[in-house]
C-alpha cells in the first residue's frame, strides 16, 4: 500500500488566521470565546461563540489575503475560511506551483458539517421580503458545501479527485482519512483535505440550542464556557472556522525534498446506528472507530502519546468517549495525555476534526500537548488520566490519536506517527 | 459626467471588484472587467435596486457596456 505523509497545514480558527498564531494562543491557554458579534443575541438563551477575529484584531484573520474580493462578496464565509485554509496548506508545502501533469494528481476533498447556512437564512428573507427576482444568481454556488473544493481547484488549477464529505461534527477527519486513501489507491500523489465551518448565525445559534446542544450558563463568562471532563460542563460553545493539510504519497514528498510532518497510519469508521443526536450510551461506536484506526496502523496502544478528543464539553458526550478510550487502552492509559481543544476555540462543527488534527501534528512537531482549559473538577470519570488541565505539557509525543464523532451517529478516527 | 454615470460605475466596481479607472463607458462587462453571465444577473439587479428600475430579461441581454446600462436606464427615468 502507497503510504500517505502531511506536508502542509492550513487553518483559521478563533484564536488566529493562520496555524502558528492559533498554536501559539493555544499553548498560552487562550480562548477564543466572546458574546456573539454576528448579530444581535440579546434574546437567545446561549450569547456566545468563538468566532473568527476581524482583520484587526491581535489574532484575526485577513481574508483580502487569498480570496478574490469577487469571491469574498458571492460566497458565505465557510468557503472563504476553506480556500485560506487550503491556500495557507499549499504554500506551506510548496506546491503553489505544480506542472500540468502534477496538477493532474492533485485534488481536493474539504467539506463542511452545514455549509451555507448564514447565506441559506439571509436570502430566504430577500425571497420572502422582496421576492424572487431578488435572490442573487450566486445563492446556490455560494452556499454549497462542496463549493470550498470547487474554489480551490479553480484557484490552483487541481485536476484531481474532486470530493466533499458531509458528516456532521466528523467531517474533518473523514475528509483527511478519505482522502488518504485516494491517494493510498493511487487515485491521486496530492490531496488537500480537511474542513470548515461558519454557522453562528441567529438561524444556526437557535438551531443548537433548542436542540439542546449548547452551553447556557456562561454567557457573563464566556471564556468559562467550553469545559470538557469539568463537573459545571453544560454543552458546548459553537466555534467557527477551517483546518485544511496537504496529504502526499511518501515516496513523492521524499522525492522533491518536502517537509513532512507526520505519516498518516491509520483510520476508522463507524456508526452508533442509536440515535440522531445521544451517543450510544456504552459509546461502542466511538470505541470500534478508534479500534479500528488503531488495527489500521499496526502501532501499539502504548505506543499513542497524545489523544486530541472529540470532549465537545457536553455533559453525556464527554463521559462516553472517555469511557470507550478507557475500555480500549486498558492499562495504557497511564502513560498517554488526553485534552479537548475545544475548551480553547470550541467546537468548530465540520472544521474541527481538520484543526484538531494539525494540533495533533504540532504537538508532535514540537513535542508538547495542548491544555483542557476550564478543568477546575473533573467529573467522577476521569480518574487517573492525564487531561492536561489548565496548562500545555511537554512531553514525549511520537504517534497520535484524533476523535471526531457527530449527529446522526456517525464516528471518525486518525492515528498519526511522526517519521 | 451623468449622475447615473456615476452611480453604475461605482456599483460595477463594487461587484466585480475592478478598478474604478477601468470602468470606461466604453469598458465590456465581459471582455474587458472580467464578468460572466452570473455576474451580469447580479449587476442588473444591483441596477434596478439602486434606480427604481425594472430591466426585463431581453433588456438585460443586450447591455454589454458600461455605456448600454447608463443608456438604457437613462431611457427608462
Amino acid at each position: 500500500m502507497r503510504r500517505v505523509v502531511v506536508t502542509g497545514l492550513g487553518m483559521v480558527s478563533p484564536l488566529g488566521g493562520d496555524v502558528e498564531t492559533t498554536w501559539k494562543n493555544i499553548l498560552a491557554s487562550r480562548s477564543g470565546a466572546g458574546p456573539i458579534t454576528h448579530f444581535d443575541a440579546t434574546d437567545y438563551v446561549c450569547r456566545i461563540a468563538c468566532e473568527v477575529k476581524p482583520a484587526d484584531h491581535e489574532y484575526g484573520f485577513d481574508p483580502n489575503l487569498r480570496v478574490d474580493h469577487k469571491v469574498q462578496r458571492q460566497v458565505d464565509p465557510f468557503i472563504i475560511f476553506g480556500i485560506d485554509a487550503a491556500g495557507q496548506a499549499l504554500e506551506d508545502a510548496g506546491l503553489t506551483d505544480m506542472s500540468e501533469q502534477e496538477r493532474f494528481r492533485a485534488g481536493c476533498s474539504i467539506g463542511s458539517g452545514i455549509g451555507g447556512l448564514p447565506g441559506i437564512e439571509s436570502e430566504s428573507l430577500v425571497l420572502h421580503e422582496k421576492g424572487p427576482r431578488r435572490v442573487s444568481p450566486h445563492f446556490v454556488h455560494g452556499r454549497l458545501i462542496n463549493l470550498i473544493s470547487g474554489q480551490v481547484s479553480i484557484k490552483y488549477g487541481l485536476m484531481g479527485p474532486n470530493h466533499a464529505v458531509v458528516t456532521a461534527c466528523s467531517t474533518g477527519a473523514h475528509s483527511i482519512g478519505d482522502a488518504a486513501r485516494m491517494i493510498a489507491m493511487d487515485d491521486a500523489d496530492v490531496m488537500l483535505a480537511g474542513g470548515a465551518e461558519s454557522t453562528i448565525c441567529p438561524i444556526g445559534i437557535a438551531g443548537f440550542s433548542q436542540a439542546r446542544a449548547l452551553s447556557t450558563s456562561f454567557n457573563d463568562t464566556p471564556e468559562k464556557a467550553s469545559r470538557p471532563y469539568d463537573v459545571a460542563r453544560d454543552g458546548f460553545v459553537m466555534g467557527e472556522g477551517a483546518g485544511v493539510v496537504v496529504l502526499e504519497e511518501y515516496e513523492h514528498a521524499k522525492a522533491r525534498g518536502a517537509k513532512i510532518y507526520a505519516e498518516v497510519v491509520g483510520y476508522g469508521l463507524s456508526g452508533d446506528a442509536y440515535h440522531v443526536t445521544a451517543p450510544h450510551p456504552e459509546g461502542s461506536g466511538a470505541y470500534r472507530s478508534m479500534e479500528m484506526a488503531m488495527r489500521k496502523s499496526g502501532l501499539s496502544l502504548a505506543d499513542i502519546d497524545y489523544v486530541n478528543a472529540h470532549g465537545t464539553s457536553t455533559p453525556l458526550g464527554d463521559e462516553l468517549e472517555l469511557g470507550a478510550v478507557r475500555r480500549l487502552f486498558g492499562d495504557a492509559i497511564g502513560t498517554m495525555s488526553m485534552s479537548s481543544t475545544k475548551s480553547a476555540i470550541g467546537h468548530l462543527l465540520g472544521g474541527a476534526g481538520a484543526v484538531e488534527s494539525i494540533f495533533c501534528i504540532l504537538a508532535m512537531r514540537d513535542q508538547i500537548v495542548p491544555p483542557t482549559l476550564n478543568l477546575d473538577n473533573p467529573s467522577e470519570g476521569c480518574a487517573g488520566v492525564d487531561l492536561v488541565p489548565h496548562v500545555a505539557k511537554e512531553r514525549k509525543v511520537k504517534a497520535v490519536l484524533n476523535n471526531s464523532f457527530g449527529f446522526g451517529g456517525t464516528n471518525a478516527s486518525l492515528v498519526m506517527k511522526a517519521i | 459626467m451623468s449622475e447615473t454615470a456615476d452611480r453604475v460605475k461605482k456599483i460595477v466596481v463594487e461587484h466585480l471588484g475592478v478598478e474604478a479607472e477601468k470602468v470606461t463607458e466604453d469598458a465590456s462587462f465581459i471582455d474587458d472587467l472580467g464578468a460572466d453571465s452570473l455576474d451580469i444577473v447580479e449587476l442588473v439587479m444591483a441596477f434596478e435596486e439602486e434606480f427604481g428600475v425594472e430591466i426585463p430579461d431581453d433588456a438585460a441581454e443586450k447591455i454589454g457596456t458600461v455605456k448600454d446600462a447608463i443608456d438604457y436606464i437613462e431611457s427608462k427615468q
